[in-house]
């Protein structure tokens, strides 16, 4: 199937839940009136990404009010977003949630919570434990919320659980201003998105946030992937932006004729394999 | 060495962003900041006239009576280049004032005095204007511990603090500063003749290839040895790395309850921005 994406590069306000919901719904009305029909914001898109100890006060349940009215929303245009989760006993995630046709359909908890350089996300945060595939009406999905697509593993497992379509949320601070025409940590992403687009010959939406925080910046620059690898829209550098890609559903059928690496890849020998190293490890 | 030399323009692009963001986010639109007639405060009033507007930029130019004539010459040609507002203010009555308490003071005590002189002079400002105060330190006089504390160390934000003294000149001539502050001797106009690098004993080149090897690549002792620096030299910039630390820190706050501020009460500046 045909479909249209947004991706919404907004730029939240620091702790500010109310101020972020207001910006969301104003780019979720913007996608319906632009025709899209999935939405996707950045990582903790509700919150701002340097939270420290306003994790607690910003975090929301499930069943809160907010996501009532995205969920709501989500009758009319599916939404990815990231937020902090507050679960019943106190855990903080740095989540992701995808809605649709009124809806929760999926919660992606953040699993690899980075703590080195400028980051201290397990500081304040809990871990997810799962990488999981799911449904939707653009056929399986799977959720990354930006570390996550660095390690290799993950978007593999997405993958291998049947995800043709890969969707990032992210808030990378832009790092590595050098000779070079872009951004060190740009740069690094491009290559990663496009790489694990034409590996796994999936679609990759990978949604990056701009603004500064405390003087870091985050540089923007969200991208649809094509399943051959093929960049097709790129968001500003560093400035706000509302991406609209229109996705050619066929690419990914013919991608798969094409390349077929999905259906020749072996579950068997790799989970042999991984057994084997994690007995071997503990030895 | 390649590590050092920078894409101007994005350089550029993300530093005035900065400001503008930075500053609008507090509630105000203007910026504050002393113009001193050197290279970094002419950069930082470049790109503070980009990102707020020649009209919300205030700039201070506050001599001493034994200031170099041309430090002044200099900052207003900087000012009239870009149509920022412009003022001079003295500050030896000030400054000679309160040494007649304490005239034995010797050049670095009356230096750091002239440079928390004049912090004060631009604070009371940022007050009468309802500006914030940029900052004006680049990383080779951070890390060198180069500055004084409370003085021109002091700002509410630093647009050049992450960029070695080679990268402040190669952005200040991308985004045109004139060319007779581009070439001038650095120099902290503490005393007649003086210059930055004489003083240092090295080069701000020669410390800026050692320091972006030894602070962003990591190299160790052996590596910076290996990369062809003397051993005195790398160890010399070394101790003054370390031992200037103090400066770049908050207080250090004795710790007695639960939650101490910045080390377990901890938000970032921007909280609720």
């Amino acid at each position: 199937m045909d479909f249209t994406v947004a991706l919404a590069q907004i730029k939240p306000k620091l702790g500010c839940l109310d101020d972020n919901m207001a910006l969301a719904e104003a780019a979720i009305e913007k996608g319906i009136a632009a025709g899209a029909d999935l939405v996707v914001f950045p990582e903790l898109a509700l919150t701002g990404y340097f939270l420290k100890d306003l994790v607690p006060e910003v975090a929301l349940r499930l069943d809160s009010p907010q996501m009532d009215k995205l969920k709501k929303l989500s009758e009319r245009i599916s939404i990815a977003i990231g937020f902090v989760e507050v679960s019943a006993d106190f855990r903080f995630f740095n989540s992701a949630v995808y809605l649709e046709d009124g809806e929760i359909r999926h919660v992606h908890r953040k699993v690899y919570l980075p703590t080195y350089g400028l980051f201290d996300e397990q500081r304040y945060m809990a871990r997810g434990e799962r990488f999981r595939a799911f449904d939707t009406r653009f056929g399986r999905i799977g959720m990354l919320i930006c570390e996550d697509m660095w390690h290799l593993s993950a978007p593999y497992i997405l993958a291998m659980d049947g995800a043709m379509t890969l969707i990032c949320l992210s808030s990378s601070p832009g790092r590595g201003v050098t000779e070079s025409e872009g951004l060190g940590s740009a740069a690094a992403w491009q290559k990663l998105t496009t790489t694990t687009a034409m590996f796994l010959n999936c679609r990759v939406f990978y949604c990056n946030r701009v603004g500064y925080e405390d003087g870091i910046n985050f540089w923007g620059g969200s991208e649809a992937i094509a399943p051959s690898g093929e960049m097709t829209d790129r968001g500003a550098i560093l400035e706000e932006d509302f991406v609209l890609a229109k996705v050619d559903g066929g690419a990914l059928r013919r991608e798969r004729i094409f390349s077929p690496m999905m259906r020749d890849e072996n579950l068997a020998i790799t989970v042999k394999e991984l057994k084997r190293i994690d007995r071997e490890k503990d030895c | 060495m390649g590590g050092l030399t920078v894409n101007t323009k994005l350089l550029r692009q993300i530093l005035v962003g900065f400001v503008r963001d930075e500053v609008y986010k507090v509630g105000v639109r203007k910026g504050v900041l002393g113009l001193s007639g050197g290279i970094d405060s002419a950069l930082v009033a470049y790109i503070a006239a980009e990102a707020l507007g020649p009209e919300n930029v205030h700039a201070y130019c506050m001599p001493y009576r034994t200031s170099n004539p041309e430090s002044e010459a200099h900052a207003r040609l900087v000012a009239e280049s870009l149509g920022i507002n412009f003022k001079v203010i003295e500050i030896t009555p000030m400054i000679d004032a309160y040494f007649t308490i304490t005239p034995d003071a010797d050049n670095m005590r009356r230096g750091n005095k002239m440079a928390r002189e004049r912090m004060t002079i631009l604070y009371d400002h940022s007050a009468a204007v309802g500006g914030l105060v940029l900052g004006t330190s680049n990383k080779t006089e951070l890390l060198l511990g180069y500055g004084t504390l409370h003085g021109d160390m002091a700002s509410a934000l630093n647009p050049i603090g992450d960029i070695y003294k080679s990268q402040v000149w190669a952005l200040s001539e991308a985004m045109g500063v004139p060319s007779e502050v581009i070439e001038k001797k650095p120099s902290a106009d503490l005393w007649a003749g003086q210059t930055d690098e004489q003083e240092l004993g090295f080069t701000y080149r020669e410390a800026d290839e050692l320091l972006y090897r030894m602070v962003d690549q990591r190299m160790n002792r052996e590596e910076l040895i290996a990369a062809g620096f003397d051993p005195a030299f790398i160890d010399n910039v070394a101790r003054k790395v370390q031992g200037s630390h103090f400066k770049r820190r908050l207080p250090i706050i004795a710790k007695v309850s639960n939650r101490t501020i910045d080390r377990d009460f901890r938000y970032a500046r921007d909280w609720g921005k």
